[in-house]
């Protein structure tokens, strides 16, 4: 039997949240390289953490770009509305992840020209540089962007069919204090989970001369977990009370609805659910790295909290003909799973190799096991 | 507002860049892949820690590379949505599915195993590291397989049909997509030459240490694995690439007729072995193309048809159009097709108007217009047959300087291992010295193979159906020439560090990978 359209787009905009949940889980890569300079303040020190990250950050990379290739093959009109418009967002994004991709292995050499410094600070400006913008992207999914979406115009002498509106080119979306502080957000999430993955993963006693590096996890978590909240909170208290673009299921036109993103929360209610449950495990995730001193297994709570949450974020964005992608300049060119899918025979097509899925994840968590071994 | 020429010119330039930077490093981490798994794998039959020393060295090397060959990788999955973004939306329901599934199954075991390659010597039985090795080398292939076959389809669109009301095309045809002869073609002459360019890289450094006198037994043990990927490579592509000539000839004449430098063709047509092309020639004009050359007669009508009296269009031929075409279909000139993909154009305006205003007849009327002519639709955005030529001169001399190397190969890696099996390449060192002086070689080889591809399809995004002018995104010239720059500036730094590194490991040579996690 072949499965609807609709259930297609529903299930690619699933796997594509997940993919979204896991990237952003595997963020805590970006929020350990964005400690370099504190905790690892000295050589050992930094050994130590280049060594923890080092053999992580190329899953971080393949999240981002199997996450990128997804929503191309599944949502091509967000790929070429967003990517194409939000020019100079992209493209900063992009240039922090190359950067990282070759740092790992340079610095580690000798005669390596920047020196280590030069890839450390390539390590650190990703580890920043890269939650924000990508916490900010994620917030225009809910609070807008800048753009037209045309398609007559490939008849006519500018065949682009998406156009954006500003000429800042993504850059505009600072200007809204709600993206930047979903941004700043997933950055200390970001780091207080590689806090927690620090505090799974270093042995006690690390640090030496330059004091223990487990208490200093400790003390940025404390610091990271609260400023987290601090930003979260307020946005996602935001996000419960605003309106939001709806009512676009079969292609009909969008309307401004009240509490929508809470409507979205409530129907299916287990959606509810799963952001609640999500943010609980956040929560003692933390609350376990902070106060069981000689407990390493806040990142096991914190690490699915965060899967969960974005995952319960994401579905709620797209879900119930919500406009997930909602435009400032022409909300009806705002992009919902009707409007910007891909086709039912491609979407089938890529359901049957999605079925792997579970076989690659089976795999990486044992390599993941393996290297974990001291 | 017209997109600029400017646009389309600095967001081909980019891409470009990014094209010929990434493709530096990917033909070594196939080539290599290959040669450190061969190499493992005769330590774990043998268990001669000799082999474990030899591989573990190339693993290092094969590290260097990858790490920027990854870094690169990314921007051009990124710069189809930056600076194509209408191509990506025109024919994402197609393109995207290769990408997507190039990524669950390619590149999550790549970058999954090389993790345990690099640190796993240690923590896993010597039979898993082997085939954690082979898995990289895998990954890169299958991730090979799944890019080729997206840009194969750019080439030759198969398998798919175009949907007015979504103004975009759809696949209609996987199986056609995937199994696409270009893209197998292409897909097995890639990866073949990859092989060669890794077994030049391996011979001409083991070269280096045996001119220097050092590590004689690892340089000669990597010399014999290198000759025989390397000729095995090497027969594999010139296999594939007559196939290669041959489905050009049938799906983009006009890159064929660049390729030879071919302004009339004819019966019978010969194959231009060198020549120099006069830097005034044009398509139109009456002055003979080449001041001077040295041509086989009826060799391109056989290469190109299989038949000594097959017919070859010429640039020429194809911009007035007439003949027959391989499928013995009378050719449009290309005025006509310009026509008629301005109707084709001008009629999914009229259905979408008429679909809009819910006039059924009207949109059905358009319907069939615009079908009659879809297969044109891509030249509707032109306004004269010149814009249809791409750059002769650069694609005749990068084919002929392809092909010249990859015979140059085909003597080199003959030689290594005949000296090798006499017990004599150690003392030979004018072969020594060549073998290293063609680690460039192979550069410019792989190179110049892209660039007859690449170049050679020029206008188009899309064979007959997007050419670049309409599948740009609509952002500033400005905004591009930035980016460009940095681009620029950032591969120059990454690369100058990149090859320092990898030159200051060559030196300190195998013994350095002795101790340590191998990274």
């Amino acid at each position: 039997m072949q499965p609807s359209l609709f259930f297609l787009q529903h299930y690619w905009w699933f796997l594509v949240s997940l993919l979204g949940a896991l990237l952003v889980f595997m963020l805590f890569v970006q929020g350990g390289q964005s400690l370099l300079y504190t905790l690892g303040r000295s050589g050992p020190r930094l050994e130590c953490l280049l060594r923890m990250l080092g053999r992580k950050w190329e899953l971080t990379f393949t999240t981002l770009v199997t996450f990128g290739g997804a929503f191309f093959a599944a949502f091509p009109l967000f790929y070429s509305t967003s990517f194409g418009g939000a020019y100079w967002v992209w493209m900063a994004i992009l240039f922090s992840f190359v950067v990282q991709a070759v740092s790992y292995e340079y610095i580690q050499r000798h005669g390596n020209l920047l020196g280590r410094g030069g890839f450390k600070a390539f390590l650190f400006a990703n580890g920043v540089l890269a939650p924000v913008l990508l916490g900010a992207t994620v917030s225009t999914f809910f609070h807008g962007a800048e753009f037209v979406v045309n398609r007559d115009n490939l008849t006519s002498a500018t065949p682009p069919i998406s156009t954006w509106a500003s000429p800042l080119h993504g850059l505009e979306a600072v200007g809204n204090p709600w993206n930047v502080a979903l941004g700043i957000a997933i950055l200390l999430l970001a780091r207080a989970l590689a806090c927690l993955y620090f505090l799974n993963n270093i042995p006690a006693g690390t640090g030496g001369e330059s004091g223990d590096l487990r208490a200093d996890a400790r003390r940025h978590l404390i610091r990271s977990a609260a400023g987290f909240l601090a930003c979260f909170l307020p946005w996602t208290i935001r996000l419960l009370t605003m309106p939001g673009l709806g009512g676009g299921e079969g292609g009909a036109a969008l309307a401004e609805m009240p509490f929508h993103y809470l409507h979205n929360f409530l129907n299916p209610a287990w959606l509810g659910a799963l952001l609640l449950a999500g943010v609980a495990l956040v929560l003692c995730g933390f609350l376990v790295g902070i106060f069981a001193r000689n407990s390493t297994k806040g990142i096991w709570f914190a690490g699915p909290g965060t899967v969960l949450t974005v995952l319960s974020l994401l579905l709620c964005a797209g879900w119930n003909g919500t406009a997930y992608y909602p435009s400032l300049a022409d909300p009806q060119s705002s992009l919902t799973l009707a409007n910007s899918s891909s086709s039912a025979y491609t979407l089938t097509t890529m359901s049957v190799a999605s079925l792997f899925i579970p076989v690659v994840l089976a795999y990486v968590a044992w390599v993941w096991r393996t290297l974990d071994r001291r | 507002m017209e997109i600029p020429d400017s646009l389309v010119d600095w967001s081909r330039a980019q891409f470009a860049l990014t094209a010929i930077y990434h493709w530096l490093f990917v033909p070594l981490t196939l080539g290599l892949g290959v040669i450190m798994a061969l190499m493992e794998t005769i330590h774990v039959k043998t268990g001669d820690a000799k082999w474990r020393r030899t591989a573990r060295f190339w693993q290092r090397v094969f590290g260097i590379n990858f790490a920027i060959g990854v870094a690169s990788g990314i921007i051009l999955e990124f710069e189809f949505g930056t600076n194509w973004s209408n191509y990506s939306w025109f024919v994402g329901d197609i393109f995207g599915a290769p990408l997507a599934i190039e990524g669950i199954f390619a590149f999550f075991m790549e970058a999954t195993f090389v993790a345990l390659m690099f640190f796993g010597w240690d923590k896993v039985g010597r039979k898993t590291h082997l085939a954690s090795t082979w898995l990289v080398a895998a990954g890169a292939t299958l991730s090979a397989l799944w890019i080729l076959v997206a840009n194969a389809w750019m080439q030759h669109p198969v398998g798919m049909r175009f949907n007015p009301d979504a103004v975009r095309n759809e696949m209609a045809d996987f199986g056609a997509l995937a199994l696409s002869p270009v893209a197998i073609n292409k897909f097995l002459h890639t990866v073949a030459s990859a092989w060669v360019l890794g077994a030049v890289v391996v011979l001409g450094i083991s070269a280096w240490y045996l001119l220097k006198k050092r590590e004689t037994v690892f340089a000669i043990d990597s010399m014999k694995v290198a000759a025989v990927v390397g000729l095995a490579g090497t027969l594999a592509t010139l296999q594939t690439g007559d196939g290669s000539a041959c489905l050009v000839a049938s799906t983009q004449p006009m890159k064929l007729a660049a390729m030879e430098g071919l302004r009339e063709g004819g019966r019978g047509a010969g194959l231009t072995a060198i020549g120099i092309l006069r830097t005034e020639a044009k398509p139109g004009g009456s002055e003979p193309w080449f001041s001077w050359e040295i041509t086989f007669p009826k060799m391109l009508s056989l290469l190109a048809t299989r038949r000594l009296d097959g017919f070859v269009p010429g640039v020429r031929d194809i911009l007035n159009g007439g003949h027959e075409n391989v499928r013995g279909v009378r050719e449009l000139s290309a005025e006509e097709k310009i026509r008629r993909g301005k109707l084709a154009i001008a009629a999914l305006a009229e259905y979408r108007k008429a679909r809009a205003g819910k006039d059924e007849a009207g949109a059905i009327a358009a319907k069939v217009r615009l079908e009659e002519n879809f297969p044109y639709f891509g030249y509707g955005y032109f306004n004269s047959p010149g814009e249809l030529v791409p750059n002769v001169p650069l694609v005749f001399y990068a084919f002929r300087l392809m092909v010249a190397l990859g015979l140059w190969f085909l003597l080199l890696f003959p030689m290594a291992l005949f000296l090798a099996r006499e017990g004599r390449v150690a003392e030979t060192r004018w072969f020594l010295r060549l073998a290293v002086v063609s680690i460039p070689l192979a550069y410019l080889a792989s190179q110049a193979g892209w660039i007859v591809a690449e170049a050679g399809r020029q206008p188009w995004a899309i064979q007959d159906m997007l050419p670049l002018r309409a599948a740009v995104s609509n952002i500033e010239t400005g905004s591009v020439q930035v980016t460009f720059f940095l681009f620029l500036a950032l591969f120059a730094v990454l690369l100058a560090a990149g090859l320092r590194i990898m030159l200051k490991q060559i030196q300190a040579g195998p013994a350095s990978t002795e101790d340590g996690d191998g990274h």
